[in-house]
């Protein structure tokens, strides 16, 4: 292994709901300013480890260090671009007030934005090609604008490590284009990237790392490392389809249904 | 000219004016986060919550004020008991407090020899019979109510808006949620002299609802709130003096009015 800290060190966390455990004794580490795809089918457990990284979930066992740290230790280096149902979309805030939203731990929460928060804003904005669009109400804009509003908060926000949770399903491909971009672009400026998805072959393309996932760790390595027959066959079961030229094929697709059930927020 | 200023050279008209208005205000801004919360019930079991510790200060010759804040904390601090693990919906544990501080207040207030009266008082409130002391009470509460909400504008925007993002930030959000409870019933308390409970509910709702119609931001939306609930108290009290209607349900009404205007004017605009 490599002798810079890593940005992300899970040691043996379980996570869960309650008594339940969706995830058992997961270890992984990522190097800083890796792309980390998580993929798994559908409940695998991929929300959940997600929610467990921001904090939103407590962990049943382990621990979680960031930069060696545990974590919660540093209050602003974690982003997480939220799914879609986790939004109030009626609530009276522009595009520039949520981005905003990503600088509010940095200024202070008692102080006014300074010239350089603006900076960063309409830079963020630029960046996922929205400026023009940032005095418009959040709710007005499409479903992609939206999800390229919350990276560009993100982005403002100037996060160690971003976690995003499916941004490539049900968007159009300017915003699934502009993500990418930003992937490629936060790899340059040493930002850990780590984002769920359903599509495996962007998982096998876009990503240095593969995390897959199903309640256990079932491999976690470059994507030719993971995406072997044996691996995919632990994580989707009865889901995968070997052809004889070597093809496989994987039967998954639609909204995770099951993690949904676990996403209500209480606000 | 003569009016308006008319009422004014009774000085319990200028008491209740000035509670009105500051009460009206209060509750518009409280009101925003009611709104954008759905948390209308509960302003409306809060107002209703409050009435048995209303009855026993009546009854121990206790000042209602201080009788009416702590049931109110009580019972924000209740609801939040019984829905932190989630094992009572929030807006059950909200309709099962509701209905018992209500009978419970009722069946106090019963036991007095003034029945009618004071329970008509308490229900829709007696703004002229604000006394100076009631009114430095009024004042400090809300200057204090205020105060917190706007220094913790932005933890309040984050909480309501995006919990995820509350999380990672690592705002105390269960902290923040029962503080903005707690302000909630402190609001229900100072609107009681002036608009009663049954319709302290409305001035926390109809207003920021009329607001929220007009505005796209938060503060816009809170600001124009507060100038409803003022106007809407203003109106609401000269028509009570001129037309001898309960104080109370003028205000509302008024602020109804306000809100129906809102509404068409936008029906209108979009067709």
């Amino acid at each position: 292994m490599s002798h810079t800290p890593h940005r992300l060190d899970v040691q043996n966390i379980s996570i869960g709901y309650g008594p339940k455990t969706i995830l058992h004794d997961l270890s992984f580490q990522v190097p800083h300013g890796t792309r980390v795809a998580v993929v798994g089918p559908n409940g695998a457990g991929k929300s959940t480890l997600f929610k467990a990284l921001v904090g939103l979930l407590p962990l049943q066992h382990g621990r979680v260090l960031i930069h060696g740290e545990i974590l919660g230790t540093h209050k602003d280096c974690v982003a997480y671009v939220p799914q879609r149902e986790e939004v109030d979309w009626r609530f009276p805030v522009t595009v520039d007030d949520v981005v905003m939203m990503g600088r509010f731990s940095q200024m202070g929460w008692l102080k006014n934005p300074t010239a350089h928060d603006r900076q960063m804003v309409s830079s963020s904005l630029t960046q996922m090609g929205i400026a023009d669009l940032a005095s418009r109400s959040i709710g007005q804009l499409s479903g992609g604008q939206q999800q390229r509003a919350f990276l560009a908060r993100a982005i403002a926000q100037e996060p160690h490590i971003l976690l995003m949770d499916e941004p490539f399903t049900g968007v159009d491909i300017t915003t699934q284009e502009a993500t990418l971009r930003l992937l490629d672009h936060l790899q340059e400026k040493e930002v850990t990237a780590i984002v769920s998805t359903h599509d495996l072959n962007l998982a096998g393309s876009r990503f240095d790392l593969v995390l897959l996932l199903n309640h256990r760790l079932i491999a976690f390595g470059t994507p030719t490392e993971v995406f072997t027959k044996d691996n995919l066959a632990q994580a989707f079961g009865n889901s995968l389809l070997v052809m004889e030229n070597g093809m496989m094929l994987v039967d998954e697709c639609c909204p995770p249904e099951e993690e949904h059930h676990h996403n209500e927020v209480r606000k | 000219m003569n009016f308006l200023l008319e009422p004014l050279t009774y000085e319990f008209m200028q008491r209740g004016l000035l509670a009105s208005v500051i009460v009206g205000m209060l509750c518009a801004v409280m009101g925003t986060y009611v709104v954008l919360r759905g948390m209308a019930f509960l302003g409306d079991a809060m107002a209703h919550a409050i009435l048995p510790g209303v009855a026993i200060a009546y009854i121990l010759k206790g000042d209602l004020l201080v009788g009416a804040g702590i049931a109110a904390v009580a019972v924000a601090l209740t609801i939040g008991l019984f829905t932190k693990e989630g094992e009572v919906k929030e807006d059950t544990a909200i309709g099962i407090l509701f209905a018992a501080a209500l009978s419970l207040g009722v069946a106090l207030i019963s036991t007095m020899q003034t029945y009618a009266v004071d329970l008509s008082h308490i229900l829709f409130g007696n703004v002229l019979g604000v006394s100076v002391s009631d009114l430095w009470l009024i004042g400090g509460l809300s200057f204090f109510i205020l105060l917190t909400v706007a220094l913790l504008y932005k933890p309040f925007l984050v909480i309501s808006f995006d919990p995820v993002l509350a999380a990672t930030l690592r705002l105390p959000a269960e902290f923040l949620r029962n503080l903005m409870l707690v302000l909630l019933a402190l609001t229900v308390v100072v609107s009681l002299q002036s608009v009663g409970v049954s319709l302290a509910a409305a001035m926390l709702v109809t207003p920021a609802a009329t607001a929220y119609l007009l505005t796209r931001r938060l503060l816009p939306m809170m600001l124009v709130s507060a100038g409803i609930g003022a106007l809407s108290s203003v109106v609401g009290l000269y028509i009570s003096y001129y037309y001898n209607i309960v104080s109370g349900s003028a205000i509302v009404l008024t602020a109804t009015l306000f809100f129906l205007l809102a509404f068409g004017w936008k029906r209108l605009r979009k067709a």
